[in-house]
């Protein structure tokens, strides 16, 4: 009897955990949470276990070392040994130097840009506000490699003049052409677009009617802009700070195309250098310290403004504003607006353009134009020996490449953010849900290069019963997938909730099991949001570099990547070609998406 | 085709909130049971539960012999199985599919013939007076019209039983009036049983047969709208039903027939109760005079606020603040002296202790 009972209560328990188990928020929650269990947490476990133990290569200088036990040698001899100096505190210095820099002059070249495109009577405002986002979309060491070209100096880079030489006639000093300067303008003129977005959106966020209201009541200019405009605009600027100087601290092209010539290294291309011969263990220190820093800001800034989501631009609701009369400078406004905009996009393209053109290096003379570097055959002089291009079957291969891993990448992502999304506002309230959302935010906290660091740590060996990946094309898609599951998973939520529970719970009533639910109620509502998350995850991997750069072999090169390994090699010329040709792709992945989502190039950065 | 439903010892808990604690109810076959209560209270958890779209933490659930939830034998049929139709609040018509395809979903799943299930959409339709408009999409409707089209989805594939959400809650007011006529001809025209939720009473006492009050996940009174609004079971119910609100007064009964509220005694039967007790009397059962009558007591009239169909006079003395409806537009003064008479039948006194009606000992 007692038994019969006791049995019964198993039964119905068990039913009811099966029952559990088998909610589609559940069983998906629970792959999703697998999956990012292997996909991030397992990683970063990994990188940080290599640095806490004695790895093969130690054996060298620590002959008495057993390999896999635990030592803490690796963060001593980072940290404080003699070569601390070069292979840490120096690169940490150049890296804070150069993101604080780039981070002020975004800030002012964004600030003001924002400023005068929403809240003066500047002429053109509507196409500065169109414009001003290109750079962003541009690969980001673009603006680097169009430096090299007009300011390249003789003295560090081979023989050839810049075109800054050849017009002026004396060769630039070193200071302009390579080194600190030259990386925080470049990453400046990319990233301003942070601090252009958020203070525009805080901008037009700003009821004039308030400041309005504060002039009827008597207030003056100063004191209305103090207690009205700056509470409102300072957390926007806040934002644009922490997450320009994040970025900034992570980046690897720019650095690396102005920087290592000089030996002017930052932690990323330090930890590029401790990585490739081999060094694995100091180059993970490099990037736990980088993903420290990344943690500490990106904390910070919560704190600040008190929510993860502060980087996200409010939907500016656009009021009347009444907008600043520029009067008689209305004029020069425009102009400065008008030049600065050429400098920063027209030019740099026109020169990689040229330098594309030119058949030698450094001759500017008309009969020195070919397309050689474009069509050119094979066998020449030029480009090593390689075809141009267009008819290189390595650039064709990396392509191929380029374009399976952004169609792979975004496919998966956009699937991920929606059953993402799924389980974490379905489940909303459950400790599953809870833990999805903030594994779901680790990786937006680790800069792209180190994340890179990490996938190696991983996939060097096997992980349970997926083989060693290091040096596969699946890696490249997983390591890009993992990367963007905090913007997916947002954008999904976001669907989600706008779909919100009670449509799906109609089809539940109506009998529809999961999935006809899922292919006839969910997917069809959130098709916009998966199509607009696809196209902008495609582009944003073409152009993705810090994050694989360090994961790539020759079989599995990309595009972005490709250009790299030409610049390094010295083959410059058809490096700008492929730049140029990643530009054209994104330009117009950019457009389509604007076009996609009924409006602007901001809303198609998905920022 | 009725059905009844019969909930048993129904908990449901979120965390470490329990939203429905321990609540065991019948629904009779036919029938139109309203869950009234502040927001909060449980209600559309309840329902939710019944429609199978929460997972309760104890208890059973019978649909009609059919028992579709139990805890202890770790059974719950899906909503789908349970053979019941819900209208939500939002009414939750699929917003990429027009008219004909939100209604016939549910009847593709069931397999049924292209003609027959154009036939339910038809006459779905016309039994919510929207024929013709098969080919629209929800947002080409307006909030009535969408509200119908979810009551239709409902018909379309004939529940045993009707489930509805506060589905008039996003009307305006008037449209609010006239669906609550329209879904009471439904409810008697299918026969279907129905539970009904709404935090608005005059839904629950216009379209019930019973009304279950609820207030923190317990069901304080299940009774007919007449009983839940004359003989409010408890202090909570008295107080939240009605409008104006019933006067609810401290008193002292002696256990015989009068009850002493400090300034002045009333008639009453105190079913021998001795001791505190709340006096609740509502605001229709007090006539005014305006001049000294027999067992009136003298009053101040504080304001008047007439409305047309009745006014609303709120008196005083001293302290003793009593609101009085009365039939037409009242030509009282405010500050005026009058007298006010309260109906002894009408006076249902409460246990102060406890909040309980005081009944007769049977």
């Amino acid at each position: 009897m007692e038994k019969s009972v006791l049995s019964r209560r198993t039964i119905a328990s068990s039913r009811r955990f099966v029952r559990w188990l088998t909610k589609p928020e559940v069983l998906l929650g629970l792959i999703m949470l697998f999956m990012m269990y292997y996909m991030i947490i397992i990683p970063l476990y990994r990188m940080v276990e290599t640095t806490l133990t004695w790895q093969a290569r130690d054996l060298i200088t620590n002959p008495d070392a057993e390999v896999g036990k635990f030592t803490l040698f690796h963060y001593t001899r980072m940290l404080t040994g003699a070569l601390s100096e070069i292979y840490m505190f120096k690169p940490l210095m150049h890296s804070f130097t150069i993101a604080i820099g780039a981070t002020l002059i975004a800030l002012v070249i964004g600030g003001s840009l924002a400023w005068l495109v929403v809240r003066t009577d500047m002429p053109g405002r509507k196409l500065v506000n169109q414009l001003a986002l290109i750079p962003y979309i541009m690969p980001s060491w673009t603006l680097a490699q169009a430096w090299v070209v007009l300011f390249k100096s003789r003295a560090v880079s081979g023989g050839t003049p810049g075109v800054f030489e050849a017009l002026v006639g004396y060769a630039p000093p070193q200071w302009l052409s390579y080194g600190p300067l030259p990386i925080m303008i470049c990453s400046a003129l990319h990233y301003y677009t942070f601090f252009f977005l958020f203070v525009s959106a805080a901008l037009m966020s700003i009821d004039s009617n308030l400041e309005e209201a504060g002039e009827l009541m008597g207030a003056s200019r100063w004191r209305i802009l103090r207690k009205i405009t700056m509470p409102l605009v300072v957390p926007a600027i806040l934002s644009g700070f922490i997450m320009t100087f994040s970025k900034v601290l992570g980046t690897f092209g720019g650095p690396n195309i102005l920087g290592t010539p000089v030996r002017y290294y930052v932690v990323s291309t330090m930890m590029r250098g401790s990585m490739s011969v081999g060094d694995t263990a100091d180059g993970f220190v490099l990037a736990i310290v980088l993903i420290m820093f990344s943690v500490v800001t990106i904390t910070l800034n919560q704190r600040l403004i008190g929510t993860r989501r502060s980087y996200e631009t409010i939907g500016g609701r656009g009021f009347v504003a009444n907008l600043s009369k520029l009067g008689r400078w209305k004029n020069f406004f425009r102009n400065s607006v008008v030049v600065f905009q050429i400098l920063v996009i027209v030019l740099p393209l026109g020169l990689l353009l040229l330098s594309s053109v030119m058949l030698r290096d450094g001759q500017y003379s008309i009969d020195n134009l070919s397309l050689q570097h474009w069509i050119g055959p094979r066998g020449t002089v030029y480009n090593s020996g390689e075809p141009g291009v267009l008819l290189n079957p390595h650039v064709r291969a990396a392509a191929w490449n380029s374009i399976k891993l952004a169609l792979w990448t975004a496919l998966f992502t956009a699937l991920i953010g929606v059953l993402l999304g799924y389980a974490i506002v379905k489940g909303r309230g459950s400790r599953l849900s809870k833990i999805l959302e903030q594994l779901a935010y680790i990786p937006y906290v680790i800069p792209g290069i180190a994340f890179g660091a990490v996938y190696i740590a991983m996939f060097l060996k096997p992980v349970g019963p997926i083989p060693p990946l290091y040096g596969t094309f699946a890696l490249l898609v997983i390591v890009s997938v993992a990367k963007h599951i905090p913007y997916s998973s947002r954008s999904g939520v976001s669907a989600m909730m706008q779909v919100g529970r009670e449509l799906e719970e109609a089809g539940e009533v109506a009998g529809a099991k999961v999935v006809r639910r899922f292919r006839q109620i969910i997917f069809p509502l959130t098709s916009t949001g998966f199509v607009a998350g696809f196209l902008l995850t495609f582009i944003t991997t073409m152009r993705e570099l810090s994050l694989i750069i360090m994961l790539v072999t020759p079989e599995t090169q990309v595009l972005a990547s490709k250009t790299m390994f030409y610049i390094e090699d010295g083959n410059d010329q058809m490096a700008n070609v492929v730049i140029l040709i990643l530009v054209a792709i994104t330009a117009l992945g950019n457009f389509v998406i604007g076009r996609f989502r009924g409006g602007s190039l901001q809303k198609g950065l998905g920022l | 085709m009725k059905t009844t439903i019969e909930i048993k010892n129904l908990t449901k808990r979120f965390g470490d909130v329990e939203a429905v604690k321990n609540v065991s109810l019948t629904v009779d076959p036919g029938s139109f049971l309203t869950l009234l209560g502040p927001s909060g209270c449980g209600k559309t958890t309840l329902l939710r539960c019944v429609a199978g779209l929460e997972d309760p933490d104890g208890g059973d659930i019978y649909i009609g012999d059919k028992l579709v939830f139990s805890y202890d034998r770790g059974i719950s049929l899906s909503p789908g199985e349970r053979e019941l139709g819900l209208v939500f609040q939002s009414y939750a018509l699929w917003p990429h599919m027009k008219v004909d395809k939100n209604i016939t979903f549910a009847l593709e799943i069931q397999k049924m013939g292209k003609e027959e299930m154009q036939e339910r959409v038809k006459e779905s339709l016309a039994e919510v007076q929207m024929s013709g408009y098969e080919d629209r999409y929800p947002r080409e409707m307006s909030g009535g019209q969408q509200q119908r089209i979810a009551l239709a989805r409902m018909l379309a594939y004939r529940p045993k039983l009707f489930l509805m959400d506060e589905p008039l809650s996003n009307l305006d007011a008037r449209l609010r009036m006239d669906m609550r006529t329209e879904i009471k001809r439904l409810h008697k025209a299918s026969d279907s049983t129905t539970i009904y939720v709404t935090h608005d009473q005059i839904e629950a006492l216009t379209m019930s047969s019973k009304i279950a009050v609820m207030k923190e996940g317990v069901i304080h009174q299940l009774d007919t709208p007449d009983k839940v609004y004359h003989y409010p079971a408890d202090l909570f119910v008295a107080d939240f039903i009605g409008n104006p609100k019933m006067n609810l007064l401290d008193a002292v009964s002696d256990g015989k027939e009068s009850i002493d509220l400090g300034k002045f005694k009333l008639k009453a039967e105190t079913h021998n109760f001795v001791g505190d007790i709340v006096v609740g009397i509502r605001p229709e059962e007090i006539t005014i005079f305006e001049e000294p009558t027999p067992d009136a007591i003298e009053f101040i009239a504080y304001s008047v606020l007439p409305a047309g169909a009745d006014s609303t006079v709120l008196a005083h003395l001293d302290d003793l603040e009593i609101t009085i409806k009365e039939s037409g537009t009242s030509k009282l003064n405010m500050d005026e002296k009058i007298w006010l008479k309260f109906n002894p039948d009408a006076l249902n006194l409460y246990d102060k202790e406890t909040g309980k009606l005081i009944q007769k000992l049977e």
